[in-house]
């Protein structure tokens, strides 16, 4: 669901590795002005008090994940609901 | 022509102090009237590296603030009579820098020297943003680690936004160059450490030198000798050049580290 992998990687090859993190954080860091898109909170408030006005969830209850590579990135929230039931919703860009 | 030149790397603890010491000391040697400045004001350190903390009367912050003539707080070297350092203050208070002061006092020694190295804190905070403020090149030290070229990577960015270059319409743009520090070319052979081809293809501004990673550095400090003064280390000849390309001059780029291992170090150095 996250998408983290455990490839073993080459022993020794840790340059090789250190060089792609940066290439694919830069090339997100560099579009916005800051590190991490800063609506993220603003977001997930919005979310909540939607979903209030039908079901009473609790304050903690969306989750928000983003998931940056070179080529996509993703948004992923989580809604707990009363109940025991979750919603899940993802966007890609 | 005088220049304002900023030393400066957005992390800590890179060699930003070193290099300012030993830039400026370079540019003196090859006969440049030259002036380094402290702006990390409450943690002054350029006095110690540059050996002459104990001559420390006023400092940058009493001359902005008018309790001292800048003639009374600049400290001639001892060694090179071109050079000359301007000590910061170790006082708490981070509204002492103010624009207006900082300004001033660069324009008053713009009129003696021909380079003003300016020693910039860690970090994007005020003396950061005031250190490159009125720049018109900047050397950003960066280690070949993922956490320094992100943070040079940050700090290009202000160079290009928030300076008075930038800032100015017709300007020329701050000139940028990038200055790797801790240069181990062992971790480099064996894949472990990111190369100059890899740092100058992600942060992509011209390269003004590579220093190796030295024990002369260190041993540089603990005397108080800007380390470029030391013409027996690699570390020192690699400033020595750096400083050059900076003043224009062409000169190929030899990358070397520090050790040359001997042929038993060569067999057996590997298990060490």
């Amino acid at each position: 669901m996250f998408g983290f992998s455990f490839k073993p990687r080459n022993k020794g090859k840790s340059a090789q590795t250190a060089k792609e993190r940066l290439q694919i954080l830069l090339a997100h860091e560099r579009g916005g002005n800051g590190s991490s898109p800063d609506y993220l909170p603003m977001l997930q408030r919005d979310i909540l008090e939607a979903i209030k006005k039908h079901v009473h969830v609790e304050r903690d209850a969306v989750d928000i994940r983003m998931e940056r590579d070179d080529e996509l990135s993703s948004l992923e929230i989580n809604i707990e609901l009363p109940g025991g039931r979750t919603v899940q919703s993802s966007a890609s860009s | 022509m005088s220049k304002v030149i900023v030393v400066t790397s957005g992390k800590g603890g890179v060699g930003k102090t070193t290099s300012a010491a030993a830039i400026s000391a370079g540019l003196a040697q090859q006969g440049h009237k030259t002036v380094v400045i402290d702006f990390d004001v409450g943690l002054r350190n350029l006095d110690m590296i540059m050996g002459c903390e104990r001559r420390v009367v006023f400092d940058f912050i009493n001359v902005i603030q008018g309790d001292a003539k800048l003639k009374q707080a600049l400290i001639k070297d001892r060694r090179l009579d071109t050079l000359s350092i301007l000590p910061t203050s170790q006082t708490r208070d981070k509204d002492a820098l103010t624009s207006e002061g900082v300004e001033k006092v660069l324009e008053e020694l713009r009129e003696e020297f021909d380079y003003i190295v300016c020693d910039s804190p860690a970090g994007i905070e005020r003396g950061a943003q005031l250190a490159m403020y009125y720049a018109d090149e900047a050397v950003v030290v960066t280690n070949p680690e993922v956490s320094s070229v992100r943070d040079s990577d940050r700090v290009l960015g202000l160079l290009n936004s928030k300076t008075k270059r930038a800032e100015e319409s017709g300007a020329d743009p701050i000139k940028s160059h990038l200055l790797l520090t801790r240069y181990d070319a062992k971790r480099i052979g064996e894949g472990e450490m990111m190369n100059v081809e890899d740092v100058l293809e992600i942060l992509a501004i011209p390269l003004l030198g590579v220093i190796p990673e030295s024990t002369a550095v260190l041993r540089a400090s603990n005397v108080g000798l800007p380390v470029v003064l030391d013409d027996k280390s690699r570390a020192g000849k690699a400033y020595e050049e750096a400083v050059a390309r900076l003043t224009g001059e062409q000169i190929e780029m030899r990358i070397e580290s520090e050790e040359r291992p001997g042929l038993f170090q060569r067999l057996f150095g590997r298990t060490a």
